[in-house]
């Protein structure tokens, strides 16, 4: 297990250098800045220490002219030093943005190639989490980290070599008391850990709370529950309130204890190099210069434990993203796709068979030819594989068994992008991007004029409320439609159809959410619209298919009963048993 | 932002002493470089080996004196940063419940469960910051000052320049890049939003064959998204290299003075040391400066984002009910406050109108001002038991004319009277308690199916609770669940089915036993017979409940006593189905749409 999951680490890491690689240059030079900016800041304590040491021979001859001389040195390491700094992070940023923004990219090209399967089948929030916030904390706690662990062990080693070089008694005292900090501050994280686990927890109990009495506002203010809902969320805001203080006071105790720790270390060099420098083995500035190393030793300690943990997140970060940019692609058009133009509106299923789950048939030997101009019409009972007809002859699924062709020719011989847009479809669930009604509107057809616009909204019944927005056609709207009710998201997905002219269409519960008078009129438009084109049309208010040429009446995955309103009411059949149930009790 | 310190005010107390105890912490601090200098020049200078572990003993003391004001100081800044958001989200919480429905409109429920919980989590670590070291990291920085001038008052000299230096450098680069970053996430919510709608609209996308374009649009996005990281990048990593090359100048220029003054016999060794090690105090106490800046700075825009909630007016607005209230306490005679009011709005109704009564004397509502009216000149009257049908298109204003009943919505023009009382005359619960209201989209929460009932009335039996239930035809597949009444509904009602759901909800209503009941097209996920049996169990209900009924079906309201067919707003016709039917051309077409003409 242990293994399985390191080994997956490497392979992950491996994979994350094939992203460094372009950058290869810009690493070197920051590596190579990093060892300079490390190797001066530790170089200019000893400089200080000669310096302080020097103070002694004030008056002497010569003073001065070593002083100076020392003096100049501090002032070409100091700027070395921080040009060296300045070098490094900016090589930095450039490495971590790129990187991102290529990942990023990467991801997006493959989403729009996914299948529909795979994006059906997957939490929408988690792949938008993967693209936007993984990438960044996998770009950050990577580069980040791993300049702060590079630093942070050179600073560590050069400091010790440092001390060594100068006095070996007080360089052990450093390195046995050091450590002490982080016991320390592992101790306290692990005491700490369940007492933020509660906390999440609570949290998440009060986000629950907040997000269903919230969300739902209008009801409990409809019957006065205000009062009570409030006496609920304090008492869990009350339980929040203690675990909150635990938590946050343990763990901030970290701070403090470690810097204890510091200071009991100062004060250990201290002693010795005081006993030292009385004893002769060792000057005021050598001191000096060992005090400030004091400081400097102990400060990557205390970061390292915090930069390990960070370098996990990042590479199980990375894994998600690389997971989906390694994601099986749907297959790409042939090389010698048909371009499909002039379509007529001859549609043949032959044969076909599909199922989402292997073992869970759905359609199975479906039948149907469309000649050009018919209307279809499909109905059925809820789970009967209707909105599976329409993702087949889309191609966002592609069949198991069988064949379904346009014109003739079979669909995976045709360009993904000729075939869907020969067809103008609308949802039931409606989809409208953030930006203006106008935009939405010509999403199909970007070039549209004004009045193109306008006629196609009358035609489609939006544009008496569109007018009546605030800005009109120029109001925007946000993500998923914003304020509008789902009729007018429907009316406006209706119109973008409309104005883009497709040679057959698709309406599945199209106008669901549009009353039965609206909807008339709309379906007398579309039936202009679509005079002599094909149509496949599925709804559920069987006033809405009525007029069809030909009606398949679906049951688990076969088309049980097929003719026109008339043919199928004298049949007696399911349809007519459908059809009736609706004035039964009226 | 600065209202919100309101809530700090309980604990006046530890927002005082933790810092104190931070200073005190500091001040110990401090003292260490002094006690290094005197080890030097006293117990090194002559041999004495007592004096030097004398001083190490001090310095030893400090740190545990250090540590036990700085664990007493995290101690008050937690339970102070912690209280305050505590409080500040009972009062956030209890202000956003009283918003009012526009208001609700207006500023969508996801943003306010943010500001609730990652905003104020923010803000709550924002307060512990501060509380922790914004005192103490200037309290270094001038506490090395004021020391180096104990120590020599023209060596001293060379930290008034450095620090204003560092300051304006550290600040500076602030204040450039604190707007960038902002930028940045702004541009950042860009590329998540068009990820989520690609996802989203997946279908469409493709329908329309536009991939190409979004990718396009995608890569225009993240480029402009590096350029401004890269940019504000540039900026901040300005920071580190420049107050290290002002820092350490400062010690070169240290040291050159020192040595002055140490060939003057001014200054000791030990003292020169003193001065370099403050130097290094303020260096690393810059750093942490700067973060808790970049802390404090999110904090505040959070606060400000919380306290915009607080600046919405809370609840419908009261004027009209004060000043109608005003008047008739003038009216009644001076001093007899508000319930007086109320006493004589119930007289009035016993006199003027019956329960159950609603009145709508020429009502025209808008949403928001400068729209296009909602509803337009709407006047009609609807007697106690009557039953009253609301049918129209989409859009067409049926569900705000029920909305304005419990006053969810404020009219423009003209009255609703309720039991003949202007509806803003009542105090808001008085008036929605007469009232049972089922919404088009059908509401429970997380409990039992009794929790979810008894909202409608706290103390109803069970015997009750089952009366509704069978009324609202859910009597039947709440007892085929084995725990009955407390079944387990999930968070809004997922583990039911949409006309169980609807049932529920009307169930719920029923409860409360109202004067007038509203159902706003809430049969529509049952079945045409449940839908006609529920019909009729509500017109067989006991006592006199006025009912309220939109649809789109025609057959939902066909029996009502009255119709009224809403047409953009307006009443186009009111009266029964067969007036309607022989008078009314849009009646007539919806009624067509569903009924063939046979």
């Amino acid at each position: 297990m242990e293994k399985k999951k390191d080994s997956r680490q490497k392979e992950t890491l491996i994979k994350v250098l094939k992203y460094i690689k372009p950058y290869g240059g810009l690493m070197t030079i920051m590596i190579i800045m990093a060892v300079i900016s490390v190797a001066f800041t530790l170089y200019l304590p000893v400089l200080t220490g000669k310096a302080v040491d020097l103070l002694k021979q004030a008056g002497e001859a010569g003073f001065w002219d070593d002083l100076f001389h020392l003096l100049k040195k501090m002032a070409v390491v100091i700027l070395l030093t921080s040009l060296a700094q300045w070098i490094m992070s900016i090589c930095n940023n450039k490495i971590v943005y790129n990187i991102i923004q290529d990942i990023r990219k990467k991801a997006f090209r493959r989403l729009e190639i996914l299948p529909l399967k795979y994006v059906d089948a997957h939490s929408h929030g988690d792949i938008v989490s993967r693209v936007v916030a993984d990438v960044d904390q996998f770009a950050d706690g990577l580069l980040i980290g791993f300049t702060q662990l590079f630093t942070g062990i050179i600073t560590i080693l050069g400091t010790l070599g440092f001390m060594l070089s100068v006095n070996v008694g007080i360089t052990i005292v450093v390195v046995v008391i050091t450590p002490v900090s982080l016991l320390v501050a592992s101790f306290i994280a692990r005491k700490t850990f369940h007492m933020f686990r509660l906390q999440a927890k609570t949290r998440g109990e009060q986000t629950d709370l907040v997000n269903e009495m919230v969300g739902n506002q209008k009801v409990v203010q409809a019957f006065c529950r205000e009062d009570e809902t409030l006496k609920r969320f304090d008492e869990i805001n009350g339980r929040l309130e203690k675990c909150s203080l635990r938590a946050i006071f343990f763990s901030s105790l970290t701070n403090p204890c470690t810097r204890f720790v510091n200071s009991l270390v100062y004060t250990g060099v201290g002693l010795t190099g005081a006993l030292a420098v009385i004893r002769g083995g060792l000057s005021v500035g050598q001191l000096t210069c060992f005090l400030s190393y004091a400081n400097q030793y102990t400060k990557p300690f205390n970061e390292i434990s915090g930069v390990i943990t960070e370098l996990q997140n990042a590479l199980a970060c990375a894994a998600r993203i690389f997971e989906l940019i390694e994601e099986e692609p749907q297959i790409p058009d042939r090389e010698n796709a048909v371009l499909l133009n002039g379509v007529q509106g001859k549609v043949d299923l032959t044969h076909v068979a599909f199922s989402y789950v292997p073992d869970k048939k759905l359609i199975e030997n479906l039948n149907l030819y469309v000649t050009p101009g018919q209307r279809i019409a499909i109905v059925g009972p809820t789970g009967c594989g209707k909105t599976t007809i329409i993702n087949l002859l889309m191609r966002f699924y592609d069949v198991d068994k069988g064949s379904i062709q346009v014109e003739g020719e079979d669909i995976r011989n045709i360009t993904r992008k000729s075939l869907r847009t020969s067809y103008g479809m609308v949802l039931q669930d409606t989809w409208l991007k953030r930006g203006t009604i106008r935009e939405n509107i010509t999403f199909g057809k970007p070039d549209a004029t004004e009045e193109e616009i306008v006629a196609a909204a009358r035609k489609s019944h939006a544009h008496s409320f569109i007018r009546r927005l605030p800005d009109g056609y120029d109001t925007v709207i946000g993500e998923d439609g914003g304020s509008l009710s789902q009729g007018q998201k429907q009316l406006l997905c209706i119109t973008r159809v409309m104005l883009s002219l497709p040679s057959m269409l698709i309406l599945d519960e199209a106008t669901s959410s549009i009353d039965t008078r609206t909807e008339i009129k709309i379906q007398k438009a579309f039936a202009a619209m679509m005079e002599g084109r094909t149509s496949f049309i599925v709804a559920h208010r069987l006033s809405t298919i009525q007029n069809a040429d030909v009606i398949l009446v679906m049951k688990d995955g076969h088309i049980i009963e097929q003719g026109n309103h008339n043919e199928l009411l004298k049949k007696q059949g399911f349809y007519a048993e459908l059809y009736n149930s609706q004035f039964a009790l009226a | 932002m600065k209202e919100l310190l309101l809530y700090l005010k309980d604990y006046k107390k530890e927002t005082v002493l933790g810092p104190s105890f931070k200073l005190l912490e500091a001040s110990f601090e401090l003292i260490v470089p002094l006690v290094v200098a005197s080890m030097i020049d006293v117990g090194i200078a002559n041999d004495d080996k007592g004096y030097v572990i004398k001083m190490c003993l001090i310095m030893a003391a400090l740190g545990v004196t250090g540590l036990v004001s700085s664990v007493t100081a995290q101690f008050f800044a937690a339970k102070a940063a912690v209280g305050f958001a505590t409080r500040l989200r009972h009062a956030l919480f209890e202000h956003i419940q009283s918003l009012s429905f526009s208001n609700m409109d207006h500023q969508g429920t996801a943003s306010l469960i943010t500001r609730m919980t990652s905003d104020i989590n923010q803000l709550q670590s924002g307060v512990n910051m501060v509380l922790r070291l914004f005192l103490r990291s200037p309290f270094i920085v001038f506490g090395a000052m004021i020391m180096a001038f104990t120590v020599d008052v023209e060596a001293a000299f060379i930290f008034v320049v450095v620090i204003p230096l560092l300051a304006l450098v550290v600040f500076g680069i602030l204040l450039i890049s604190i707007p960038l970053f902002g930028k940045v996430q702004g541009q950042l919510d860009q590329v998540l939003g068009t990820t989520r709608e690609n996802l989203t609209g997946i279908r469409v996308i493709r329908a329309f064959g536009k991939e190409q374009d979004e990718i396009e649009k995608f890569d225009r996005q993240t480029d402009v998204l590096k350029q401004m990281q890269v940019m504000s990048a540039k900026i901040s990593s300005l920071m580190n290299p420049v107050t290290y090359i002002i820092i350490n100048g400062g010690l070169i220029w240290l040291i050159y003075t020192g040595a002055l003054r140490v060939e003057n016999g001014i200054l000791t060794q030990g003292q020169v040391v003193a001065l370099v090690n403050y130097m290094s105090q303020i260096l690393v106490e810059l750093v942490k400066l700067a973060n808790l800046i970049i802390t404090v700075t999110k904090a505040a825009a959070c606060g400000n984002r919380v306290a915009a909630v607080f600046q919405i007016p809370a609840g419908m607005n009261q004027s009209v009910n004060q000043e109608t209230g005003r008047e008739r306490e003038v009216d009644q005679g001076a001093g007899r406050g508000k319930k007086t009011s109320q006493d004589t709005g119930r007289k009035e109704a016993a006199a003027f109108g019956q329960t159950g009564e609603v009145c709508f004397d020429h009502v025209s509502m808008r949403y928001h001002e400068g729209g296009e009216e909602a509803l337009t000149d709407i006047s009609f009257q609807a007697g106690k038991g009557e039953t009253i049908g609301i049918i129209g298109g989409t859009g067409s204003g049926k569900t705000s004319l029920v909305h304005l009943i419990p006053r969810f919505y404020d009219v423009e023009q003209g009255t609703v009277k309720v039991d003949g009382r202007d509806v803003r005359d009542y105090e808001l619960p008085e008036l929605r308690n007469k009232i049972g209201i089922v919404m088009q989209k059908a509401v429970l929460f997380k409990g039992t199916i009794r929790d979810n009932l008894l909202w409608g009335n706290e103390k109803a039996s069970d015997e009750e609770l089952w009366q509704a239930l069978a009324l609202a035809q859910a009597k039947e597949f709440v007892e085929q669940k084995d725990e009955k009444l407390d079944a387990f509904v999930e968070q809004e009602g997922r583990n039911l089915s949409g006309g169980q759901k609807q049932r529920l909800a009307i169930a719920r209503a029923l409860v409360k036993k109202p004067e007038i009941l509203i159902l706003d097209d809430s049969a529509s996920a049952l079945d045409y017979a449940t839908d006609a049996k529920l019909r009729k169990a509500l017109k067989d209900m006991e006592g006199d409940t006025t009912v309220f009924i939109v649809s789109q079906r025609a057959s939902s309201l066909m029996h009502a006593d009255k119709i009224i067919v809403l047409d953009d707003g307006a009443a186009a016709g009111m009266g029964t189905h067969r007036q309607l039917l022989e008078s009314c051309e849009i009646y007539q077409e919806i009624y067509y749409s569903q009924y063939q003409k046979s």
